[in-house]
């Protein structure tokens, strides 16, 4: 059996007596596309963040290809192959598209401390290619202060695949876009996802969503993990209809 | 031998007595903050009014003519009231245009006013220093364990817990002090239940003013009345207000206590640093406990507003005319005489000195108000190295942006943790403390005499060379600046400031980047103030002093901090318009703020933006 990229052991985080998380514990294999969903409350941005290293758990471990990274601050995850999209947007507003993607490279290949060289050319044809690949290549020159939503999605995008990352993290890549654009976004992800071979963990609401591209559902309630599996699987499973997709079956 | 405990007390009632008046003058300060989250820096005017205030009233009119108890104490009370009144007014004419304005803006039309209020009581009053009558009845002293202590300085002690409690029944018995302490936690909640805003700041600012006024009236039996009341206290005050906790007026009056016996206690313990102590206190707190000791949660706000794209390039006709004005300069300069090649000479430093400041304010984000300890620090250095080692003028300025630099390291190392006013204040604190060093550890530094001729090398010694060594240096400064900003770390540096969450989803560690820059910008500061010292031929600790932070921070803000632009048209302007004012009036501190409230209430992006294209 292949290592997988992502392991989970026994997360648990407390927030003032609650348990948010509650000793979970999974793994995703490479290139694998895995949704966490579950109600609202149930969890999923303290796990979310704990992965991400945003928050210290109290108990458990996170390994990423094997190694132990708990605790490890988000940027030393980068560094380790992990990208990032937020639930709410975050881009540098006052730079380019070009600028954005090509911070991202920099940072990537440890150029960020050069204090002389002008950044104006560095890595532009490597930014154009990322951006290119997410749809945004006609608005290179663009603030992103400026931009659409779901423009920003695709810049961010773009920027966590920067690193080239064996693993994406996506709290909510669709939140606050269209239904159609939602399908495209997460369409154009898995078609990269799975040309690159780059496992992607998300975090979604629409169901659609969910179930046109995961390759595998894990559901959270209440800090527990009480079902994983196949979609269809997971969406004939008793437990969750109660808990999360209501008793309408 | 007997432990002197007679003299612990009396010191122990001195320091109550000056925490109570503290107390007064940062309630209103605090009081305004919580809820218009404006930094008030001319609430030491407003204390200053307040006091020549009560002096006219005490002296001339129906009070005086009135005399006695009720002649003196409605004296008092209706200068508080007048300041109160000021403070209205002052909110409804200009602060209420600056709500929506970056935080630095109110800051600058607040410093506008400083500058107005000083020239007005300058009209009014003149420039000596007047003094009050004492009060009634509280005239004498009293034994307290047989040591004699005046009778007024009791009633002084009284004065703080007694405006401590009237201030907290009105804020939690009156509908006014609900809505305020509503309005301190959650300002848009207010506006939503339908709370008129406008008539809840005015009242706030006229409290605000009012306890200020009140503050300063009640000195006047106490010390003279001078034009140099406004700084002294402000800067106290703010201390006090930080280390309380913004917004927070239990922390205010257990700040003021600490300062205040700080202050009594600490002249027994440690002659030598007491200026020192009281901001040390002040880093210890905000370094330990951002948010001040009674304050709720750090002040997250920025200080820079959500900055727009980097503006185009400057339109070509104007770098043209600017490369040529450029040109000009130098080609006129052997032509011209001593003084307008000295000014001409300060202004290339004063651009270098803004310019450094532009680095961690504009691409950095945050701001600091103490720049002026790393022009002091290069000034310092240099002076130094010539004093005891007999360094010539090369070697000065060699060393001088290092020894800033190892500066700017040290402070920024605690500064660049902390974000908004609270990073400002930390800024402030340190240069305090650099400014204390230098005006109290006399065998080194000679103290307030200075240290003087610091003199360029011989061939440096003409007014043009120098001039030309001052420009050249000045020039090389703001192009390294330039390239700085337009090289990855640069690009890096504005991506911290625009989203610290990407920016270490990326990989870029936010503290390290603000840190540099901060430790480049004091090095670029150090070298301009090491300019400064061989021109003039003497340093000073006013070098390092709170009105040379001001002035950078002017220079960048009238600017506009978006480019690097910005802060070299800003130093000249500024420079430029306050040596013509200085020429032409005597009153170039009034024509200086006006001008300054124009520029914030009618250019809030600065002077280098309003002549730039919109677009990017």
């Amino acid at each position: 059996m292949t290592t997988p990229v992502l392991q989970a052991e026994g997360l648990t985080k407390t927030w003032g007596g609650v348990r948010a998380v509650d000793g979970v514990s999974f793994a995703l294999a490479p290139g694998e596309m895995l949704a966490l969903i579950g109600p609202n409350g149930a969890g999923k941005s303290t796990l979310f963040n704990l992965l991400n290293g945003q928050v210290r758990a109290d108990a458990g471990r996170v390994r990423l290809a094997g190694d132990d990274v708990t605790g490890l601050p988000p940027r030393k995850l980068w560094r380790r192959g992990v990208g990032r999209t937020f639930q709410i947007t975050a881009t540098f507003a006052s730079l380019s598209v070009a600028e954005n993607v090509r911070l991202a490279l920099l940072s990537h290949h440890r150029r960020v401390f050069s204090f002389l060289r002008p950044s104006g050319d560095l890595f532009a044809e490597e930014a154009k290619e990322l951006l290119d690949r997410v749809g945004m290549a006609a608005q290179l020159q663009k603030a992103c202060g400026v931009l659409a939503y779901g423009d920003l999605k695709r810049v961010e995008l773009a920027m966590a695949l920067a690193n080239r990352p064996r693993l994406l993290l996506m709290d909510e890549p669709t939140a606050g876009m269209a239904p159609e654009a939602r399908q495209a976004l997460m369409a154009q992800t898995a078609a990269i996802a799975q040309a690159e071979k780059i496992a992607v963990l998300f975090t979604e609401h629409d169901m659609d969503v969910v179930f046109g591209h995961a390759a595998r559902v894990m559901v959270l309630d209440r800090g527990r993990l009480i079902a994983e599996g196949a979609p269809e699987a997971v969406r004939a499973d008793p437990r969750v209809r109660e808990s999360y997709l209501g008793k309408q079956g | 031998m007997a432990f002197d405990w007679q003299g612990l007390v009396v010191q122990g009632l001195n320091g109550l007595a000056s925490a109570s008046s503290l107390f007064l003058v940062a309630s209103g300060l605090t009081v305004i903050f919580g809820v218009s989250r404006i930094v008030n820096f001319a609430h030491g005017s407003l204390y200053m009014l307040g006091a020549y205030l009560a002096w006219t009233l005490t002296a001339h009119g129906p009070f005086a003519e009135l005399g006695g108890f009720w002649g003196f104490w409605g004296a008092i009370l209706s200068a508080a009231l007048t300041v109160a009144a000021l403070g209205a007014l002052v909110e409804m004419l200009v602060l209420r245009r600056l709500y929506q304005a970056p935080e630095l803006f109110q800051l600058l039309a607040t410093f506008a006013l400083v500058l107005i209020v000083q020239d007005v009581a300058l009209l009014l009053w003149g420039p000596d220093d007047k003094f009050g009558p004492r009060a009634p009845l509280l005239r004498g002293a009293t034994e307290i364990f047989g040591a004699r202590f005046p009778l007024y300085e009791l009633f002084l002690i009284a004065v703080g817990p007694v405006v401590l409690g009237l201030l907290w029944l009105l804020l939690h018995r009156s509908r006014f002090g609900i809505l305020l302490r509503a309005a301190t936690h959650d300002r848009e909640m207010v506006a939503a239940l339908g709370v008129d805003q406008k008539r809840l700041f005015t009242g706030v600012f006229a409290l605000g003013a009012g306890l200020a006024g009140l503050g300063g009236a009640l000195q006047i039996p106490r010390e003279a009345v001078t034009l140099h009341m406004d700084m002294a206290v402000i800067v106290e005050a703010f201390v006090v207000v930080v280390i309380g906790g913004l917004g927070s007026l239990g922390g205010a009056a257990l700040a003021a206590l600490i300062i205040g016996e700080l202050h009594a206690f600490g002249i027994l313990v440690f002659p030598r640093i007491t200026l020192v102590l009281v901001f040390l206190v002040m880093a210890v707190v905000l370094v330990l406990r951002p948010q001040g000791l009674l304050g709720r949660g750090a002040a997250t706000a920025p200080v820079a507003a959500p900055a727009p794209p980097l503006p185009g390039p400057m339109p070509g006709p104007l770098r043209w005319a600017a490369i040529a004005a450029a040109v000009a300069l130098v080609g006129v300069a052997p032509f011209l005489g001593d003084y307008p090649l000295i000014l001409l000479a300060d202004f290339s430093v004063l651009v270098l000195f803004a310019a450094s400041l532009h680095l961690i304010m504009g691409p950095g984000g945050m701001a600091s108000f103490g720049h002026a300890a790393y022009f002091g620090a290069g000034a310092y250095a240099a002076a130094l190295l010539f004093k005891h080692l007999a360094a010539p003028m090369e070697v000065g300025l060699i060393a001088a942006p290092f020894a800033a630099g190892l500066v700017g390291l040290l402070f920024g190392w605690f500064c660049v943790r902390l974000s908004g006013v609270y990073a400002a204040m930390l800024t402030l604190a340190f240069a305090q403390i650099a400014w204390s060093i230098s005006f109290q550890w006399v065998e080194v530094t000679g103290g307030d005499n200075g240290i003087l001729g610091v003199w360029p090398s011989g061939w440096a010694r003409g007014r043009l060379v120098f001039f030309y060594l001052s420009l050249a240096l000045s020039a090389a400064g703001v192009l390294l600046l330039r390239r700085i900003i337009r090289a990855p770390f640069g690009l890096a540096l504005r991506a911290q400031r625009d989203s610290p969450l990407r920016a270490e989803a990326i990989g870029l560690d936010g503290f390290l980047l603000r840190w540099i820059a901060f430790a480049v910008s004091a090095a670029l500061a150090g070298l301009a103030g090491a300019l400064f010292a061989y021109g003039k031929g003497s340093v000073f600790p006013s070098f390092l002093g709170i009105p040379r932070s001001v002035d950078a921070l002017l220079m960048v803000l009238l600017g506009g901090v978006q480019t690097l632009t910005g802060p070299i048209v800003g130093a000249i302007a500024y420079a430029g318009l306050q040596e013509q004012l200085a020429r032409l009036t005597d009153c170039w501190r009034l024509v200086l703020g006006v001008v300054i409230l124009a520029l914030v209430l009618f250019f809030p992006r600065g002077l280098a933006g309003a002549f730039r294209r919109r677009d990017a």
